[in-house]
C-alpha cells in the first residue's frame, strides 16, 4: 500500500515557483513535525504558522496557487470561508483518519478531492484500548506507581483486581478499530457484542440498537465509533446508568462523545466502577478530580501514536500528494459519505 | 437414602440389604467406629487439626482455615524454632504459597506432616523430594491462575510497549501540553518468544495471536503446535521481539535468562518476567536496562521480593508490580478454595483435588 518514496521520480506539475509544488501548511500537525525534512525536500512548504502575518493576509499573499493543503485536525478547520480564500485548491490531505473538521459536502461542491490516512491507525489504537482495559481491570498503572513509591515492603498485599475472562464487552462503533478490538478481547475469554450506526451483517456478535441496551448487557463499554453530529455526547447518564456501579467505560475514540462532566462524577460518586480514557473534551486538559482516583487510567492521546502506524500514515500522505501532483488516482479519496 | 447414611455411619461394615435390617443397625448404638477406617463428622474432628499457614497471603483463606481447622500463623511467631518444636505434634498440614513454603529443614520438624497445600501453582519454595521420601502429600493450584496470569503477561507486553503507566503518570501530573507526544513501537505483530510452553505459555500463546504476533518458545521439549521450537533459550531470543518467561523454577532453569541471553534480545527486545525472580540473573538484567543494551522490561517477580532494585524506578522502559500475576477477586477465592478442598479431601481420605506428590 502506498508508493515507494523516490526523489528521482520526476512526476511533479512544475509550479511558477520552482521546481517544487507548493504544499500549504496552516498549522503543523504531527505527522508534519516528525516528517518535516521529507516534506521539505519535495514540496514548497507554505509554512502559514511562522508568518507575522493574519492569516487572511497570508493567503491572499502566498496560496492563491496552492493546489493543495496538508491539515492537521486539532485546530484547523477546512470550512467554506477558508475555502473561498484559496482559490486553486483542489486537494485537502488530512494527516489522521478522521475528517469532522472538514466540510465534505463544501469540498465535494468545489470539486476538491479529500484524502485521509485510510486504515493505519486502527491496528494500534486496537491494541491500544486492549492495553487499557487490562490495565483499568488489573491495577497495573496503579501497581507500577505503588512499587515506585516504594511501598510494597510497607503494604505486602496491593489490592487485588477483576478477572478479564468472562467480562462483557460492549463495543460503540463496530468499524476498523471496533472489529480488530473485538477479536484481540475474544482471545481472552470476553463475550463481544456491539452497536453502530447499522448492524453488520458479517460480524458474529451479538448487535443491541441502542447504546442503553448495550452498556446495560456489558461490564465494559468501549468507545470506538468516529465523533459526528449524532454521536456527540452519546455517552450521558443514562447510559452510564445502564452500564452501572460495576461497569467500566473506555474512550479510544474522542473525547466529545462522552459527557465528561457526567462521567467524572459518576466516577468520584462510585456510580461506574473505573475508567479508562485516551481522549478528552478539551484536550489537554483533564478533569483534576480524576488524578486522584485509583480506578481510572488516563493517558494523553496516543492511542494511534506508534513509529510504525506514524511511518505507514506518512507513506499515505506522501502517496496521495505524489499521485495528485502526476495527474494519478488518489490512494485513499473520500466521499461525502465519509 | 439408607446407603447414603450407611457410607457415612459405618462404611467399615457390610450393609444389610433388607433396609429395615439397616436401619435397625444403625439406630442401635452398637456400632463401633475403627480409627484406621473411619472419620467420624468431617467439622469435628478437623477442628483439631493443626495447619500451619505460612505467611499472609489471602484473608478469606486464613479466616476458613482458622474456622475449619486450628490455624497457626507462622508469620506471627517471635521465635520460630521454639514454636516448632513445641506444637510440632499438633501440625499435620502445612499451607505455603510462593513467598514461604515446605523446605527440608521444615518438613524435618514437623513429624505429623501430612500434606502440603500451596497456594499456588508454582512449588519452587517446597522440598518435593523430602516430601516425596517422607510420604507428605503436596497440592497446587493450577489451571485456576492460568488465565490471569497470561492476561498480565499480555497487559505488561501492551504497556511495556505502549508506554501506558508513563502516559498514566503524565497525565495526573497534570504536565500535558498540545504538541507534546512521544511515538511508541507498535506491538501486534511482534515475534513473542515463550520460554516453557506449559498452560500458562499456551495461553499467552493464543492471546498473542490475536494480534497476529508469530510465536516461538523454548522447553525442555518440543511440543505438538505449530509454534516455531528453539532448543536454546540464546537462540529463542535471538529470534523475538519479546521474551517472556512463563516456565517453573527449577535448579535448572535458575537464571535460564543470564547475560548471554539478554544480550541476544538486545537493545530493541523487551523481557516479560511472570515466573519466579530467579529466573532471572536480576544484577545483570538491571545494568543492562540502565545502559540500554535491553530495550524494555515488564517484571512481575523479583529476585528477593518484596525488594525491587531502585536502579529500575526511574526508567521509563520498564513496568514493575508486586506479584499480581493471580491477583484478582475471582481468581484468590478459586485458588482458596483448592486449598480448602484439598485439605479436606485429604482429611476424609478422599482423592485429592490437585495432587503433585
Amino acid at each position: 500500500m502506498g508508493q515507494e518514496i523516490n526523489p528521482q521520480t520526476n512526476g511533479f506539475h512544475h509550479h511558477l515557483n520552482g521546481d517544487r509544488p507548493d504544499l500549504l501548511v496552516l498549522r503543523p500537525g504531527l505527522l508534519f513535525k516528525v516528517f518535516e525534512q521529507e516534506f521539505l525536500a519535495k514540496f514548497n512548504v507554505l509554512k502559514a504558522f511562522e508568518s507575522p502575518l493574519p492569516l487572511d493576509k497570508y493567503l491572499r499573499d502566498h496560496a492563491q496557487s496552492a493546489r493543495a493543503i496538508l491539515c492537521e485536525a486539532i485546530v484547523t478547520r477546512i470550512t467554506a470561508d477558508l475555502l473561498l480564500q484559496l482559490p486553486a485548491l483542489q486537494l485537502v490531505v488530512a494527516d489522521g483518519t478522521g475528517v469532522n473538521h472538514i466540510d465534505l459536502a463544501e469540498c465535494h461542491r468545489r470539486g476538491i478531492s479529500v484524502t485521509n490516512t485510510g486504515d493505519v491507525f486502527s491496528e494500534d489504537t486496537a491494541d491500544y484500548g486492549v492495553g487499557l482495559l487490562i490495565d483499568v481491570l488489573r491495577r497495573i498503572s496503579r501497581a507500577d506507581a505503588f512499587v515506585r513509591r516504594g511501598s510494597w515492603p510497607l503494604t505486602p498485599e496491593f489490592p487485588v483486581g477483576r478477572k478479564v475472562g468472562g467480562k462483557r464487552v460492549g463495543i460503540v462503533g463496530l468499524g476498523n478499530i471496533g472489529t480488530k478490538l473485538a477479536k484481540r478481547v475474544e482471545a481472552f475469554g470476553c463475550k463481544v457484542s456491539y452497536n453502530s450506526r447499522t448492524k453488520k451483517q458479517s460480524a458474529p456478535y451479538d448487535f443491541y440498537p441502542t447504546v442503553v441496551d448495550l452498556a446495560s448487557q456489558s461490564d465494559i463499554l468501549i468507545i470506538c465509533c468516529s465523533l459526528t453530529d449524532k454521536t456527540r455526547h452519546i455517552i450521558n447518564a443514562e447510559v452510564l446508568n445502564a452500564l452501572g456501579k460495576n461497569g467500566i467505560l473506555i474512550n479510544i475514540g474522542r473525547g466529545p462523545i462522552v459527557d465528561e462532566e457526567t462521567l467524572v462524577k459518576y466516577l468520584v460518586d462510585a456510580k461506574i466502577a473505573g475508567a479508562a480514557m485516551d481522549v478528552y473534551e478539551n484536550e489537554p486538559r483533564v478533569p483534576s478530580e480524576l488524578f486522584g482516583l485509583d480506578n481510572v487510567v488516563l493517558s494523553p492521546h496516543r492511542g494511534a501514536f506508534t513509529e510504525e502506524a506514524f511511518f505507514d500514515a506518512f507513506k499515505i500522505v506522501m502517496g496521495n500528494l505524489d499521485a495528485f501532483f502526476a495527474n494519478k488516482s488518489l490512494l485513499t479519496p473520500l466521499t461525502t459519505n465519509e | 437414602m439408607i446407603a447414603t447414611i450407611w457410607r457415612r455411619a459405618a462404611p467399615h461394615l457390610s450393609r444389610p440389604s433388607h433396609p429395615r435390617a439397616a436401619l435397625a443397625i444403625l439406630t442401635s448404638h452398637t456400632l463401633t467406629f475403627s480409627t484406621t477406617t473411619q472419620t467420624p463428622s468431617p467439622a469435628a474432628k478437623m477442628d483439631a487439626i493443626g495447619v500451619l499457614m505460612m505467611c499472609p497471603m489471602n484473608t478469606y483463606l486464613e479466616q476458613e482455615l482458622d474456622r475449619r481447622f486450628k490455624l497457626f500463623r507462622y508469620w506471627t511467631q517471635p521465635k520460630q524454632a521454639e514454636f516448632l518444636s513445641q506444637q510440632a505434634e499438633s501440625i499435620r498440614a502445612v499451607v505455603g504459597n510462593a513467598t514461604a513454603g515446605a523446605s527440608a529443614d521444615l518438613i524435618d520438624a514437623l513429624p505429623r506432616l501430612e500434606i502440603v497445600s500451596c497456594f499456588s501453582v508454582g512449588l519452587d519454595k517446597v522440598d518435593l523430594a523430602r516430601c516425596g521420601e517422607k510420604g507428605v502429600r503436596v497440592t497446587n493450584t493450577p489451571d485456576v491462575l492460568t488465565d490471569d496470569v497470561a492476561d498480565l503477561a499480555i497487559g505488561l507486553m501492551l504497556a511495556v510497549l505502549r508506554r501506558i503507566c508513563v502516559c498514566d503518570k503524565y497525565v495526573r501530573s497534570g504536565a500535558w501540553k498540545l504538541g507534546d507526544f512521544k511515538l511508541t513501537t507498535k506491538f501486534s505483530g511482534k515475534r513473542i518468544g515463550i520460554i516453557g510452553l506449559g498452560r500458562i505459555g499456551l495461553a499467552i500463546a493464543q492471546r498473542a495471536e490475536a494480534f497476529d504476533c508469530p510465536i516461538s518458545y523454548h522447553s525442555r521439549s518440543k511440543k505438538a503446535t505449530n509454534y516455531t521450537y528453539y532448543s536454546s533459550v540464546v537462540e529463542l531470543a535471538s529470534n523475538s521481539d519479546i521474551l517472556v518467561i512463563a516456565c517453573a523454577l527449577t535448579p535448572e532453569t535458575t537464571r535460564i535468562v543470564n547475560r548471554e541471553v539478554i544480550d541476544a534480545l538486545g537493545p530493541k527486545g523487551v523481557l516479560i518476567n511472570i515466573g519466579r525472580g530467579p529466573h532471572v540473573d536480576e544484577a545483570e538484567l538491571v545494568a543492562a536496562l540502565v545502559e540500554g543494551r535491553l530495550g524494555g522490561a515488564g517484571l512481575d517477580v523479583f529476585e528477593k521480593e518484596p525488594e525491587v532494585p531502585e536502579q529500575l524506578f526511574g526508567l521509563e522502559n520498564v513496568v514493575l508490580l508486586p506479584h499480581v500475576g493471580s491477583g484478582t477477586e475471582e481468581t484468590r477465592k478459586a485458588m482458596a478454595d483448592l486449598v480448602l478442598g484439598n485439605l479436606e479431601a485429604h482429611f476424609s481420605s478422599k482423592p485429592l483435588l490437585t495432587p503433585v506428590v
